[in-house]
């Protein structure tokens, strides 16, 4: 998701008025979730209900990826049976449901966010630790 | 392994970009200077590691006394199958070597996977994120200079944890994360630094050290048995078993003593430790945390661990078989060229600016990261001169996090052992290095030093080494 600018391109694009970052919500353990609550600095431009979806889809997606069921035992007991060295080969289920968040972070900038100036930074680029909201200037 | 081989690029050597050019110039510069080339992430690397094979490989700075541990495995294992194996399979059975053989590669493919795995390093804040907490915990009401509360309090699972802030790496610290002084970066779940196998062990590869714990002790017991066999079985032969131990096929006299002695030791000193570790696995805890007694009760009543499930089959299967989390510090992923601006899912942290000035530790890291990019001097009102929360981060590992004490206490001993620093007369048996391993990492009731430390984060300390011994 790695996107270069150049100089040109930077001046095209609107500039960064603000960020809000979405912290960690960590009620329910160390497993990945974030906070749902709508920041203030985002009234203007979103929905509250639509913002609070996207996070809570988010969380259930990571839910997902850290789920302990069987699927997670099977693979990490074959792993542990092959001394792990099937994580050189194999796709985890975590990367699998990373690639998905990816996508569904990519869909609701293109769809929702972006129209609105807004900008959202798939938290796995900050370590899982804040979804980052990017708020333009607005040019209108 | 192939021959590529990369030293992370000290960021304190890069091109300081000079202060006259006004920074938008700066990409320019930049630029030109690396117009075909983009870096990538892991020679920008703020924490104390090394990569290898470009960035697909990382251990500690201290490699510590991995090589040792390797050697000793290898040696140990190459004297039992040349010279106990060729007279089992003749006297017993020909499954002897093929079962050494699989443990031998199960210890040294997990060893090898525990020492080069990132052991769940947590990248460091972002300046605008490093502002933003710092904004917030101005905005709790602290209307003067003082420095910012450090500590957040959270509530899991009905029970209150308190969360550091991290002066090196600019944030609260998730719960069960510490700051290994050694390897100067935030690691998730962390257990402990082990010299042995080089690398801090934490959320991604206890899974990977546990294993290497367990088929060691089946290793070491294993030769321990068989040699002790072979030996018996020459006895039976021959003259009595001093005979049989003085003989020996070949001209290496001593190679039975040698592997008795080591296995010896370590089948104690190893099987202490997976024992311990099996407990905490069971218990769903970490070294971390049951060093500093932080859910045994001791600081309070009804203070329970948060974490576990309050069920052992379930606590073993989500430590060792949960899913394995990725990797969050994308070593291989390219630095833009552009380097001033975070932007439109660039997914950047400013690279060789951020990672200078995190290294220079003083109250202008925040400043001088925020003054170059000018979109964020400009656009970012978080960049206030108030965000240079003054002295404490000029001892950041030191003061502000709990883990250093015991990584120091397990890193430092190996240094200062030498020095007779920590010594005590358990360290009498001190033939086998592996026996070592034990001293680091298990506690001992007996000595009960009270470790009682003032807050919750308060590491261990040096008193705490006191209680490393071997489990009798």
């Amino acid at each position: 998701m790695a996107e270069t600018h150049s100089l040109q391109d930077m001046r095209q694009q609107p500039a960064v008025a603000a960020k809000v970052f979405i912290q960690r919500d960590y009620t329910k353990g160390t497993v990945c979730q974030f906070q749902t609550k709508f920041p203030s600095e985002l009234e203007t431009r979103i929905d509250k209900q639509q913002f609070e979806e996207t996070v809570q889809t988010l969380n259930n997606l990571y839910a997902e990826a850290e789920k302990l069921g069987s699927q997670s035992y099977i693979e990490g007991c074959l792993a542990c049976l092959t001394a792990y060295t099937i994580f050189l080969c194999m796709e985890t289920h975590y990367e699998k449901v990373l690639k998905n968040i990816a996508k569904y972070i990519q869909e609701q900038n293109d769809k929702i966010y972006a129209p609105r100036g807004l900008l959202l930074t798939d938290p796995i680029e900050r370590g899982l630790r804040v979804i980052e909201v990017t708020i333009f200037e607005d040019r209108s | 392994m192939t021959s590529c081989e990369y030293q992370q690029i000290d960021p304190q050597a890069l091109p300081t970009p000079t202060p006259a050019p006004p920074p938008h110039h700066g990409n320019d510069r930049d630029k030109r200077e690396e117009p075909k080339r983009p870096r990538r992430k892991w020679q920008v690397f703020p924490g104390k590691n090394r990569f290898y094979c470009d960035g697909r490989i990382m251990v500690a700075r201290q490699s510590g006394v991995l090589p040792l541990t390797l050697g000793l495995i290898v040696i140990t294992s190459g004297l039992f199958f040349i010279f106990d194996c060729p007279f089992l399979v003749k006297h017993l059975t020909s499954c002897i070597p093929v079962i050494g053989g699989g443990l031998f590669v199960f210890v040294v493919i997990t060893l090898l996977q525990t020492s080069l795995t990132d052991p769940g390093i947590l990248p460091r804040a972002t300046p605008d994120e490093a502002a933003d907490i710092e904004k917030q915990i101005d905005n709790t009401g602290n209307a003067s200079y003082r420095p910012p509360p450090r500590t957040k309090e959270v509530l899991i699972n009905q029970q209150v944890v308190k969360l550091k802030y991290c002066f090196s790496c600019k944030m609260f610290r998730p719960p069960r994360t510490s700051h290994c002084s050694l390897c100067d970066n935030c690691v998730e779940r962390f257990d402990h630094h082990c010299p042995w196998v080089g690398n801090c062990v934490g959320k991604r590869n206890y899974r990977f050290f546990y294993t290497f714990i367990v088929s060691l002790s089946f290793l070491t017991a294993f030769i321990f048995g068989c040699v002790t066999t072979h030996l018996a079985l020459r006895a039976q032969g021959g003259k009595g078993l001093v005979f049989a131990l003085q003989e020996s096929p070949g001209r290496y006299p001593f190679n039975h003593k040698l592997e008795l002695v080591i296995c010896f030791f370590s089948v104690w000193s190893i099987l202490g430790l997976s024992g311990f570790h099996t407990y905490l696995v069971a218990s769903n805890l970490t070294t971390n945390e049951d060093i500093k007694g932080s859910w045994s009760g001791k600081s309070g009543e009804g203070v329970t661990n948060p974490y576990s499930h309050k069920n052992i089959f379930i606590n073993c299967c989500s430590v060792l078989c949960g899913p394995m989390p990725p990797s969050l510090i994308d070593r291989r992923g390219f630095l833009p060229t552009d380097e001033s601006v975070q932007t439109a899912g660039a997914g950047i942290e400013l690279p060789a600016l951020a990672a200078k000035s995190e290294i220079n530790v003083g109250t202008k890291d925040l400043l001088e990261s925020a003054a170059l990019p000018p979109l964020l001097s400009t656009s970012c009102p978080q960049m206030k001169p108030q965000t240079a929360y003054t002295c404490p981060d000029s001892s950041p590992a030191v003061n502000s996090d709990p883990s250093p004490q015991l990584s120091t206490s397990c890193g430092a001993r190996h240094t200062a052992s030498s020095q007779g620093d920590a010594p005590p007369p358990r360290h009498a048996k001190t033939r086998s290095k592996k026996r070592k391993l034990e001293t680091l990492h298990i506690p001992n009731p007996s000595f009960d030093v009270p470790v009682s430390p003032t807050s919750p984060d308060a590491g261990p300390s040096s008193k705490a080494r006191g209680s490393f011994t071997p489990l009798r």
